[in-house]
């Protein structure tokens, strides 16, 4: 049985008064749970834990909340459209690259921002093995596939979305992966913007 | 493993800040922070290591730099928010001068001082609302034209291109436009004639038709005899003495920022022999 877990690791405003993550020590928020509520499925249950939202729209908006310096723009809303082209099947992919055509329109727009970011993919198979930037064959056998949002900074993690079984130490090595693949992508961020503004 | 954890380490590294004058007239992306001149004397090159002895150790000269448009104060380094090339002007008076980034883009946000073409969208009372490209109508009041009196209004109707410029303008509050200068005269400012065209560009393209050295606007004058008004917020209203003409005009205005200036002569010269 698969299990899909989406968690967001937002970043601290530079004001200190953002959202406090939850440290080891700190108590969780309130849990709630109903068992055997439908009388016709064999079994049910509801669990009712914070906000039981997740879709890849929420996941990218997050990410640009986190980047874009909104105080700069207020009572301005700031829409990002992402239209998808051609779709290799694989879901976690697509969510790199809209994350990255995200970036690039953002700065395109030239909407002020902290730090650029990106997207990046690895899959873990049956055997350990890390595949980085996966293709949906290899997604579909993976026991586990990750997807990033790093920043260029630091290569702060911004965002994570994953699907699968897989290990604290594995965790950690996906993350030392693509923290080292983001940038070749930012590299390609800056030379394709230098190719731009040399044309000027 | 081991090679990713170094090559990791590298890239960490690499994003060590940069002194602002050595990247001067290159492209910077957001996140990068610049050092100001007097903080790269003091840093070095070998990072914290020796500092250069100073006869004068207590006070350190403070030099007041301005950050332009595209950059923030974040500490005592500046952070870059746009994409763009850096730039430098030099100061008139004392004082460290201003650090701007050159950057392209389409959305105008209002700014104190730019005169700017707007529309006219509504009229409610004493104040007329103008689209001026922005997140907000900038407001207009009847008085704030040459020889208007509480009497003697100005005619101006829903639709009419105002040129005028922005006394205040930030993001708290709705900008507020005026079409006389401070001396009380128009100026060139006011509402706009009729026919003509008016179109958009991008604003990297206006500031670069309005720099002082422009050959662009020279050519342009010798081709046809024409009227021409650039609004801050990318907008330009042209008009010749024929539509065709205008039309012409609005064609090479829009594509001269995609042309280098051989294709450039060369289109002018073959419109001055047709």
């Amino acid at each position: 049985m698969e299990e899909e877990m989406h968690t967001d690791a937002k970043i601290r405003a530079e004001t200190g008064t953002g959202s406090s993550p939850r440290g080891p020590g700190c108590s969780l928020r309130h849990f709630a749970c109903e068992q055997n509520l439908l009388s016709r499925p064999d079994g049910s249950a509801s669990f009712l834990q914070g906000v039981a939202e997740k879709s890849r729209e929420r996941l990218i908006r997050n990410t640009c909340e986190a980047v874009v310096l909104g105080t700069l723009h207020p009572r301005t809303s700031i829409t990002v459209v992402l239209q998808v082209v051609s779709d290799a099947g694989s879901g976690a992919q697509l969510l790199a690259c809209c994350l990255n055509a995200a970036c690039m329109a953002l700065v395109d727009a030239g909407v002020p921002m902290r730090a650029l970011f990106c997207g990046v993919t690895c899959a873990l198979d049956s055997d350990g093995t890390l595949v980085l930037d996966p293709t949906s064959k290899q997604e579909k056998e993976a026991r586990a596939v990750l997807t990033f949002a790093l920043d260029n900074v630091e290569r702060k993690l911004l965002m994570s979305s994953t699907k699968g079984l897989f290990s604290d130490a594995e965790l950690q090595q996906c993350l030392a992966v693509t923290q080292a693949a983001s940038q070749h992508v930012f590299r390609f961020y800056r030379e394709s913007l230098q190719r731009r503004y040399s044309k000027s | 493993m081991a090679e990713a954890a170094s090559v990791a380490a590298e890239c960490l590294a690499g994003c060590r800040a940069r002194g602002a004058r050595s990247v001067l007239g290159q492209v910077v992306v957001p996140g990068e922070e610049l050092l100001l001149p007097e903080q790269e004397d003091a840093e070095g090159p070998g990072g914290a290591g020796e500092r250069p002895l100073s006869l004068n150790a207590g006070a350190r000269s403070r030099v007041r730099v301005i950050c332009g448009p595209g950059l923030r104060r974040c500490g005592d380094r500046l952070l870059v928010t746009k994409c763009g090339r850096l730039r430098h002007k030099e100061p008139g008076g004392g004082g460290g001068g201003v650090y701007w980034v050159d950057s392209q883009q389409k959305r105008y946000v209002p700014v104190k001082g730019d005169h700017v073409i707007g529309i006219v969208t509504a009229k409610s009372g004493d104040i007329f609302k103008v689209d001026v490209g922005g997140s907000e109508p900038a407001s207009l009041s009847y008085l704030s034209f040459e020889g208007a009196t509480k009497r003697n209004r100005p005619n101006v109707q829903v639709g009419d291109l105002i040129y005028g410029q922005f006394v205040v303008a930030n993001k708290d509050m709705e900008p507020e436009m005026v079409c006389i200068d401070s001396c009380g005269r128009a100026n060139g400012m006011g509402v706009i004639g009729q026919d003509g065209l008016l179109f958009k560009v991008t604003l990297g393209l206006i500031r670069k038709l309005l720099a002082p050295d422009c050959e662009i606007i020279q050519e342009v004058g010798k081709l046809y005899p024409l009227e021409i008004v650039f609004g801050m917020n990318g907008r330009i209203w042209v008009k010749a003495k024929t539509i065709q003409q205008t039309l012409i005009l609005a064609n090479i205005l829009e594509a001269c920022e995609h042309m280098t200036s051989d294709q450039r002569k060369q289109i002018f010269s073959r419109l001055a022999e047709s």
